[in-house]
């Protein structure tokens, strides 16, 4: 059983301490609480040098140390403290780097409500789950043989067909019914490449249909976007070493994940406001009377300064737009302002909870619309961003390079981690 | 009279009020009350997302979780307190609740509620510490008088008495 050692504040009053237990026994792993008594707590937090007044804050500490000086053992570590509490999430993310530094434990933190669930921490789980039963696998860096990836999405469905670590045939279409948007992904991947799905090795499959769609290609490897995407992103943008940050601006929702030497330490999904997704720039090319894919050219010759918006929201942001028109203002400076103004929101609602780290790698459709990407740059202070190539594939492309990772994958069958 | 003691689960300062005739108002009463659980391992009290929401009535909704979970359970005790005492800076071993912000709020709310409040630090010398228990007994039984002249001669023997028989001790590894 993969033990999973619990750094953590506020978990036991929130009444989030039995859902953190729960996500951890769905997935095959046991929450275990590293030992510390009270001259360690002393001794380790004036060692790690950050005066906490909270003691349980220093208890986070003196746990962090215990791992890492060998005190107590485990195989993965879950970081938890109260949202809205500052030095929780000082020390969050301080222990994050303190044993991320100093161990080769995997590492993933949270900031809990007492309104979080058990399936709210699955993803997280289940990733931690995968990264110590399956280090190898996400330690690939390489595609080998032929391989498919499908990664179906709540809005689109996204197919690839890798061959020696080069992606030969892709597939991209609205999802509708799951099983028959991914047969029709298959079958665009497919075209002109000469192979049939019976010539395929191994079959990868991730996002919000994985499960149906795993079962009915009787895939080898069914896995969460948290790691698919992020191995896929460094993949992609050739950055498998070191830190980096992997920000996904979905049609429906977005995700940031913090991901170090390729594998996935944090992550953030946001998706109650229309006003800091994608749609929010299909509704402003529709008003505009462009393709969404002309509206990033468009942006990046506007200037945002000239068209004002007073709000984020899809309804009275839109408006904005349009008496800026009315204004007389340019087509240009009106997407570059729509561009800037998800890009701001993102910034507040997301980027803000979790540690960005250079760089950042932008994926997923809206990852096309330059203008986007030139606003997201600019709300971080000028941050490299990396638009990898075929980056709007990313969770397709870790799915088919990971399930390469099985090697004769024919022989597994179908695996939920 | 009921005396709520700051750190809340301070089982020195509860014995040392229980000695003088008072009832402590603690917190471990109150977490007593939740455990449905006979799990050793399982988490001390059955807190449950209820009590964050109760703990609205101490702590806005911006506030963590964990401090209005902790209100939950001490919000009562302050609302029912006659008295109190603060003793600050205190190390974990004496007692605590985890969370600075909890005693700050706590402390605040103890102070505001208009009760006789007795404010000590926790002592580093002999000396100190013989001085704190002087001003600890004193509040208390200063508070007997404030009550009035109800109670019977009989009861405030047997508790001298009962002094005598006990031992002073307890520490609380919270």
């Amino acid at each position: 059983m993969v033990k999973i050692a619990q750094i953590s504040c506020g978990t036991e009053y929130s009444g989030v301490q039995k859902e953190i237990e729960k996500a951890a026994a769905t997935f095959g792993a046991e929450i275990i609480i590293p030992e510390a008594d009270l001259d360690y707590i002393d001794e380790a937090y004036h060692k790690f040098g950050f005066n906490a007044a909270s003691s349980s804050i220093r208890l986070m500490i003196a746990r962090a140390m215990s791992l890492v000086e060998g005190k107590s053992d485990a195989d993965a570590v879950f970081i938890a403290t109260c949202f809205r509490c500052a030095e929780g999430a000082l020390v969050r993310n301080e222990v994050r780097r303190f044993i991320q530094q100093n161990t080769n434990l995997p590492v993933v933190t949270y900031s809990f409500t007492e309104r979080t669930k058990a399936d709210e921490l699955f993803i997280r789980m289940e990733a931690l789950s995968t990264i110590v039963a399956r280090k190898s696998l996400l330690a690939r860096e390489k595609q080998e043989g032929l391989t498919l990836g499908v990664d179906s999405g709540s809005t689109t469905t996204k197919v690839v067909l890798m061959e020696n670590n080069k992606i030969i045939g892709t597939g991209w279409l609205p999802t509708t019914d799951v099983i028959a948007s991914a047969q029709e992904g298959m079958d665009q991947a497919f075209q002109g490449t000469g192979y049939k799905f019976d010539d395929v090795e191994g079959v990868g499959v991730t996002g919000y249909g994985r499960l149906n769609i795993g079962k009915h290609l009787n895939a080898s490897l069914i896995q969460e976007e948290l790691s698919v995407n992020s191995k896929g992103a460094v993949y992609l943008a050739g950055h498998q070493r070191g830190e980096a940050t992997v920000l996904d601006i979905g049609g429906m929702d977005n995700k940031v994940i913090t991901v170090n030497d390729g594998i996935p330490d944090n992550f953030t999904m946001g998706g109650i406001c229309a006003g800091a997704s994608g749609r929010f720039l299909e509704i402003t090319a529709r008003r505009l009377g462009v393709d969404i894919s002309e509206l990033g050219p468009l942006a990046l010759k506007g200037d945002f300064k000239k068209s004002l918006l007073n709000s984020y929201c899809i309804v009275f942001g839109i408006q904005d737009l349009v008496t800026s028109l009315a204004a007389g203002n340019t087509k240009e400076d009106v997407a570059a302002a729509a561009c800037l103004s998800v890009a701001e929101q993102v910034y507040e609602q997301q980027l803000q909870e979790i540690d960005v780290r250079e760089p950042l790698i932008q994926v997923g459709g809206t990852s096309l619309i330059g203008g986007l990407v030139e606003a997201v740059s600019t709300v971080l202070g000028g941050m490299e961003v990396i638009v990898p190539e075929n980056s709007q594939h990313i969770g397709a492309v870790g799915a088919a390079l990971l399930v390469s990772g099985l090697g004769d994958t024919k022989e597994f069958g179908a695996k939920n981690l | 009279m009921k005396i709520a003691v700051f750190p809340p689960n301070s089982l020195i300062l509860a014995d040392m009020v229980e000695r003088r005739g008072h009832e402590p108002l603690v917190i471990q009463k109150e977490m007593r009350k939740k455990v449905t659980d006979p799990e050793i391992d399982s988490p001390p009290f059955n807190i449950t997302e209820e009590e964050p929401i109760k703990g609205l009535k101490y702590a806005a909704i911006e506030v963590p979780s964990g401090v209005r979970g902790r209100m939950a359970i001490f919000g009562p005790i302050i609302d029912e307190a006659e008295a109190a005492i603060i003793m600050e800076d205190a190390p974990y071993g004496f007692g605590c609740i985890g969370c600075a912000r909890t005693n700050e709020l706590s402390m605040y709310y103890l102070r505001k509620r208009g009760i006789p409040v007795l404010e000590i630090h926790y002592p580093e010398t002999r000396e100190e510490t013989l001085e704190v228990i002087n001003k600890i007994n004193t509040f208390l039984d200063e508070l007997e008088k404030q009550e009035g002249t109800d109670q019977s001669d009989e009861s405030e023997g047997s508790k001298l008495e009962d002094d005598k028989t006990k031992e002073q001790g307890g520490n609380n590894h919270g």
